[in-house]
């Protein structure tokens, strides 16, 4: 599995770099609702734990990335809160299923809300914005995190998704969960 | 009782009270004993390369500007409006010469000096009396570009406070380029639980196999022999070449440098896969030729923790950063640090060298630091069974000749062994129980 290159790099940064103009916006009710029921399951997937079924909705080359900086930039230069490719997403979900992940014994419960979903069409693949607010419980107490979030998509699956949080250059507290 | 009788008591050779976790009052005054009375660790200068850079950050619950003033002079100045007491400074980081206070308008140049108030005529008052000047931290200075802050003017050079640690330091920076690193953004994480919690565990060799247990089968779950990552711990760990030592002042350090095989490649070797590893090394090796091997180990995680009393752990390429919040929450941030080759002694290749490094130092904050932190939070519940009262920390107490005196005076130790605790416990004690000369200047 070795797609995650410079060039894979180059593309993704130029790729998920202003591409939220009125031009590229898609209108068709059919192409906004298929986004749409694919970022619901997607949420209902990771609130089930489903996360085998959740990562066959992703392209066999594919990335989620999280920035950790105020004003994200490359991921080639700074950290970030997690980017992880295919590999290291079934690393995370081997390292849950372990049953020793102190950090999610007992696990999380969680409730997605995916909203203000927007479509844009940029260099042949959809990109969809849509807004997160995720209400995890987890130890006797309950907290909520809130992104927007972009998911590339081609061929009906998401082959790149950023998750951009309000505090990404904050504490996040204790970040265990799939986003 | 005077307090030292008091401390006497809280902390003893084998064991601590749980009330150094978890009272409040104990708490305030470690702000002023600990966090004040030592040198805690501020900044890095890359986060301040330019005259007028800034950004804002806390000396215990204090908060501060640190910034290289006008002049070019580090100074870490209280944030807090010599009128009415608003933090002046609301922006994380940035560049000015002067900060306006946003509720009065009055207006501090960076080196601390009021510049002027609105409407002076309506003062009896002269302005240039240093009094209404910000408050600032007498001392700061810089260790390699690690910049520490004490308000105790009885305090020894920061060179000689770090003492032995410094040997450590030294060898850590100049494994890289130019013997430097600049700070790359950061992992953030905040747990429900004393700050001391984070610091017993930073050379902790016992808490690996189980804490981490998770991490340890995740990065070797697809080899029939497990030699990624920290798998040097399977099996008898004391009995590795590692150690755990104790350098006086509450510093420590876990040296696990021993169990890797002193050749170039051979610490990139045991690096987990991370993404973009296979590309990038195939990039270095190209280019590099026989010299890829040591371009290879800058991206992979140095295997140390080296403890700055009280607040600083250099470990993997992390500097690690422990901020107090209260008795009982801590933030813990994971400061990335990335390779700068001005002399291109690698060729072109830092970059490539970066984007694995990147990728690696995200591992342990998201699959490591998480159960620590969860662990760490346990600790703060289990401590609210109020009777039950003491905390071990005697693993290898009375064992004979397990802890080796060294001829410079520090410690050695098997590597889950706990003297490194017990002495920092001292430490603490030590400074609990001795006023700090505290200072401000203005």
């Amino acid at each position: 599995m070795t797609y995650v290159n410079d060039r894979f790099y180059e593309e993704l940064v130029t790729s998920f770099t202003n591409w939220q103009r009125p031009e590229l916006e898609v209108t068709d009710v059919a192409t906004r609702d298929e986004c749409r029921r694919l970022l619901e399951r997607e949420a209902r997937l990771l609130d089930e734990g489903r996360y085998e079924d959740w990562l066959a909705l992703y392209a066999e080359e594919c990335v989620v990335w999280v920035p950790a900086a105020e004003r994200p930039g490359d991921p080639r230069r700074e950290v970030t809160v997690f980017f992880d490719d295919r590999r290291r997403l079934q690393d995370r979900i081997f390292r849950l299923r372990t049953g020793k992940a102190w950090s999610q014994v007992p696990p999380s419960r969680t409730a997605r809300l995916v909203s203000n979903i927007e479509v844009f069409r940029a260099a042949g693949k959809l990109m969809v914005r849509s807004n997160l607010l995720l209400n995890e419980f987890r130890a006797g107490e309950t907290r909520a995190l809130a992104a927007w979030c972009a998911h590339r998509l081609a061929g009906g699956k998401i082959d790149a998704k950023q998750v951009n949080l309000l505090e990404r250059d904050q504490s996040l507290r204790n970040p265990s969960i799939l986003l | 009782m005077s307090t030292s009788i008091f401390f006497e008591h809280l902390v003893q050779e084998d064991r601590v009270h749980r009330s150094i976790y978890t009272d409040p009052l104990i708490f305030e005054l470690e702000m002023t004993h600990i966090f004040g009375g030592v040198w805690c660790y501020l900044a890095h200068e890359s986060q301040l390369p330019r005259p007028d850079d800034y950004l804002t950050a806390q000396l215990g619950l204090r908060p501060v500007i640190v910034v290289r003033d006008s002049g070019g002079k580090l100074r870490a100045l209280f944030n807090r409006c010599t009128h009415r007491g608003a933090r002046v400074c609301r922006e994380t980081r940035g560049n000015a010469g002067t900060f306006q206070c946003p509720y009065h308008g009055w207006t501090y140049f960076n080196s601390g000096k009021l510049r002027g108030v609105p409407w002076p005529e309506g003062y009896a008052c002269d302005f240039s009396d240093g009094k209404y000047n910000l408050a600032q931290v007498p001392r700061v200075e810089s260790y390699r570009g690690f910049i520490f802050g004490t308000l105790n003017a009885d305090m020894l050079p920061l060179a000689d406070y770090l003492g032995a640690a410094r040997r450590p330091i030294d060898e850590w920076l100049d494994r890289h380029p130019g013997g430097r690193v600049v700070l790359a953004e950061a992992n953030r994480l905040k747990f429900k639980g004393n700050w001391k919690l984070a610091y017993d565990n930073a050379a902790d060799g016992y808490h690996v196999l189980f804490s981490h247990r998770s991490l340890l089968e995740t990065e070797n779950r697809h080899a029939a022999d497990p030699t990624k990552g920290m798998s040097f711990y399977l099996g008898k760990p004391d009995e590795a070449p590692m150690y755990v030592q104790y350098f006086g002042r509450g510093h420590h350090f876990k040296d696990k440098r021993p169990n890797i095989e002193r050749r170039p490649g051979a610490l990139w070797e045991i690096e987990g896969a991370q993404p973009g590893m296979a590309a990038y090394e195939q990039l270095i090796r190209q280019n590099l030729g026989a010299r890829a091997p040591r371009a290879l180990d800058l991206a992979a995680s140095e295997p140390v923790n080296i403890n700055i009393f009280p607040n600083l752990s250099i470990l993997g390429n992390h500097i690690q950063v422990f901020q107090p919040l209260a008795v009982d929450e801590t933030e813990s941030v994971w400061y990335a640090t990335a390779i700068v080759d001005e002399a291109n002694e690698l060729d072109g290749m830092a970059d490539a060298v970066n984007a694995i490094r990147m990728r690696t130092q995200e591992s342990f904050p998201n699959f490591g630091e998480v159960d620590d932190a969860a662990n760490f939070e346990e600790i703060q519940k289990g401590l609210a069974a109020c009777e039950d009262e003491w905390v071990y920390m005697h693993r290898g107490l009375g064992i004979p000749g397990r802890v080796k005196q060294l001829p410079d005076g520090t410690l050695k130790a098997p590597a889950t062994d706990e003297v490194f605790m017990r002495e920092h416990m001292k430490e603490w004690q030590r400074l609990m129980t001795t006023r700090p000369n505290i200072q401000l200047t203005r």
